[in-house]
């Protein structure tokens, strides 16, 4: 073994506090150290060249480089040797300058630990072995898990750069929360004006796959080669035969709350949740239809002209391979109901946004009326209540949910807008307009339509002679004050899936305390989760509104294509190996292993003569945290470049 | 005792701890020279082996520092850390090892400040412990 040690002086940054020509001749004097020699900047062109020219002249066959941090050259430093002929994994860095000469002061102890240090790393590269990158091929297909504005917006931006992209939404319609809004703040665009265009589009596509009335069943596999299963729910209507007629759900007798109308008006048994829905096929409710429930009825399939019902449709399981997976199921509403005081399920008047947006729509089920639920009448006095379970740890979610301060700005407008004699009346606690244009838009609320502001809290809600008593505090006039309103709307808040959690054990992402998930990194790596290959957009992460929902997804899309287009992975060789003649199969690091990088495999056991099970470690997957190392009971999982004999020989060059 | 220089390693995470280090070098901020840092990938890669073995060694102070609760590189690997260093530790005293001589510490990569100011606080702990006979006669 013949190893280089080159010292740097990086300037003066080392050298004035390392004595570098004693260091470097006190590394000399190791064992198996062939060389060791000082220059001003080795990460320099020359320090190089003289790396280089050490290796072919004195036939080194590992290196040292005392320097800086490896957070900085370690990289250059690996190429250097790769170019000298030396496997780039045969080299290590001291760290003697962040970690030395900048910390400490006097020059002999600086000296001691500088030597020190390089002696670690002598004993830790004596250790080393050569490794080589490894490649896994990448499935070029993308997943989308949601099918509102970010999963369609992502599918539509991953089939410009023409890769295959699937759409899995669980609601018989894409189209999500959005497409259920009426006007969309700042700017007032319709709703549906702008969505279902998008919905189309996406719909026609011919690198788009779209599985309506579908769940994932389960996800195994890693980045670049992911397997799928994945639920088509028994829709009961043939996609393909089933035109749109609209004959079937004309004729079904079973009226239903819509859930799309937020139980505000009535569907069919046999229905599609809004005109605009792709793709524009009924799906049979099993739980109300007739003839699922009595084996009476089937007055859709005789009306139907194509043949499109199908009562026996089973649930069908579909797999498929995907190379990265865009994370973009949304959220849903706070439960308010935790609101005792605002009387909510107690008075049919006292609603949620939600409800208020497609009241407000003129193809919802008022034809654009805001009514008071209870007797249908016109509202002309109506209280919003902001912040109804955000920014409230007791109740709610600690977090501000960003878009409500916007869209009752917006309600207290199509208010007025919808009838000019009504009066919108605001509780807030701030208003948070940070976007562009909305503080505009809040002002333009209450100066040019009058909404009126009252910063404080509503204590209570009663009903009295009709009306609702909106008992509650202004805290900038400090009085309290009474509203007689016909309508409350509760600004709630937005809070993650129901399932989020099981989801993202599924597709192993992390989630924080509010079963938000969390990516990678708050600032850097905001559309990427841990798990490689799997990404995030829109609120399934956090709050947003639409301009950032559609922003991040064309930021998912864009990272899922930037994977995709390298046709293969460069893996870093510093992962976990196993070795199988020691492994007992005990499973203890996979269940340690933070990325299910461990399987087990049937192995031949030569000396046992049969079949038994082993680690094995998935290479694309593995990154090389060493988590199984240390849980190992039989020694049998090592990580290269950290391996158990590398920190032990640097422990005892101490 | 007052000339007793104890010797001390640093078992630092790649990711946040080793690059907290990096900055308080970066930021040259002074601090004693006892520590000596091995970069391991994260705190979970530790075995508690390692430890001991420094002990064995004669080393008078081991510290494992990682990434702070949530913010593993790895997503959880500072838990495991820090579960199995918990038993570690607790373990000390009844091998006749100060357990002060053992210690875990939550830096982030950029908290050079804390970690110079940990070393202030670690050397002058180890000092009080005094010099680990083991490993020496």
């Amino acid at each position: 073994m013949k190893i280089g040690v080159f010292v740097c002086h990086c300037g003066t940054n080392i050298s004035a506090t390392v004595d570098v020509e004693e260091a470097a001749a006190a590394i000399g004097k190791l064992q198996n150290v062939k060389l060791s020699v000082t220059y001003r900047y080795m990460c320099s062109a020359p320090g190089q060249e003289l790396i280089k020219k050490a290796v072919r002249e004195e036939s080194l066959d590992r290196i040292v480089i005392a320097s800086c941090s490896p957070a900085l050259h370690e990289k250059t430093f690996r190429k250097c040797a790769e170019e000298a002929g030396i496997n780039p994994y045969l080299i290590e860095i001291a760290n003697i300058r962040e970690h030395c000469s900048w910390v400490h002061k006097e020059k002999k102890e600086a000296t001691r630990k500088a030597i020190e240090l390089v002696k670690i790393a002598v004993a830790k590269v004596a250790r080393n072995k050569p490794l080589k990158k490894t490649y896994v091929p990448i499935e070029k297909k993308v997943l989308i898990i949601g099918g509102g504005i970010s999963g369609v917006q992502s599918a539509i931006d991953i089939s410009f750069a023409k890769y295959p992209a699937v759409i899995v939404e669980r609601e018989p319609s894409i189209g999500g929360k959005m497409a259920q809004f009426d006007k969309t703040f700042p700017t007032l665009d319709c709703a549906a004006c702008i969505l279902t265009p998008k919905m189309v589009t996406v719909s026609q596509n011919k690198y788009v796959t779209i599985h309506t009335y579908s769940e994932i069943e389960s996800v195994t596999g890693h980045v670049g080669d992911f397997t799928v299963k994945i639920r088509k729910k028994a829709r009961s209507v043939d996609l393909d035969k089933c035109t749109g007629c609209g004959a079937c759900f004309a004729k079904c007798p079973v009226k239903v709350d819509s859930e799309f109308d937020m139980r505000l008006g009535k569907r069919k048994a046999i229905y599609v949740p809004f005109p605009q829905a792709v793709p524009n096929v009924p799906v049979i409710d099993r739980e109300h239809c007739l003839w699922f429930q009595k084996q009476t009825c089937g007055a859709c399939k005789k009306i139907c002209p194509f043949g499109a019902i199908n009562y026996e449709m089973p649930d069908e399981i579909i797999e498929e391979k995907f190379g990265a997976i865009i994370v973009a199921t949304g959220f849903t509403q706070f439960d308010h109901s935790v609101y005792g005081e605002y009387g909510y399920g107690k008075y049919k008047d006292v609603i949620t946004g939600l409800h208020f947006e497609r009241m407000a729509n003129s193809s919802g089920p008022t034809g654009g009326r805001i009514i008071r639920p209870s007797d249908g009448k016109e509202a002309q006095d109506v209280v919003f209540i902001q912040c109804v379970g955000s920014r409230d740890e007791q109740k709610g979610v600690p977090y501000c949910s960003r878009v409500c301060c916007m869209y009752t700005a917006k309600h207290a407008l199509l208010l007025k807008e919808h009838n000019k004699d009504a009066q919108a009346y605001v509780f807030y606690i701030d208003i948070r307009a940070a976007g562009k244009n909305y503080e505009e838009f809040v002002k333009k609320v209450q100066d040019e339509y009058g909404a009126i502001y009252l910063r404080g809290r509503v204590s209570r809600i009663f009903e009295k002679k009709g009306k609702l008593i909106v008992r509650g505090a202004d805290t900038l006039s400090g009085s309290q004050i009474e509203i007689k309103a016909d309508l409350v709307v509760l600004a709630t808040g937005l809070i993650a899936q129901g399932d989020a959690v099981e989801l993202a054990q599924m597709l192993h992402i992390p989630y924080d305390q509010n079963k938000l998930f969390t990516e990678a990194h708050p600032k850097l790596a905001p559309a990427e989760t841990i798990t490689s290959g799997i990404f995030l957009t829109g609120a399934c992460q956090s709050p947003k509104d639409i301009p950032d929902t559609v922003a991040t997804a064309s930021a998912a899309s864009v990272k899922a294509l930037g994977l995709l287009i390298q046709g293969e992975l460069e893996r870093e060789p510093l992962i976990a190996k196993v070795n199988t003649d020691l492994c007992s199969g005990c499973k203890a690091c996979v269940i340690a292993c933070p990325f299910r990088a461990i399987e087990m495999k049937e192995i031949e056991d030569k000396k046992l003569k049969r079949k038994r099970n082993a680690a094995q470690v998935i290479e694309g997957v593995c990154t090389g945290c060493g988590n199984c190392t240390a849980v190992c009971r039989m020694a049998a999982i090592d990580l290269e470049g950290f391996s158990d004999k590398q920190i032990m020989g640097e422990i005892e060059a101490l | 005792m007052t000339d007793f220089e104890p010797k001390i390693v640093a078992f630092l995470c790649n990711w946040c701890s080793y690059a907290g280090a990096d900055l308080a070098g970066t930021s040259r901020m002074e601090y004693p020279s006892n520590v000596t840092i091995i970069r391991v990938p994260c705190s979970g890669r530790m075995n508690p082996i390692f430890v001991l073995k420094c002990l064995m060694n004669g080393s008078d102070g081991v510290l494992i520092s990682g990434c702070h609760t949530g913010d593993c590189h790895y997503s959880e690997g500072n838990f495991y850390a820090r579960r199995r260093f918990a038993v570690l530790k607790s373990f000390l005293g009844y091998l006749g090892i100060d357990p002060r001589r053992f210690q875990m510490s939550w830096v982030s990569a950029s908290e050079g400040d804390k970690w110079a100011k940990l070393i202030h606080e670690l050397v002058a702990e180890i000092k009080e412990a005094g010099p680990n006979k083991m490993g020496k006669e």
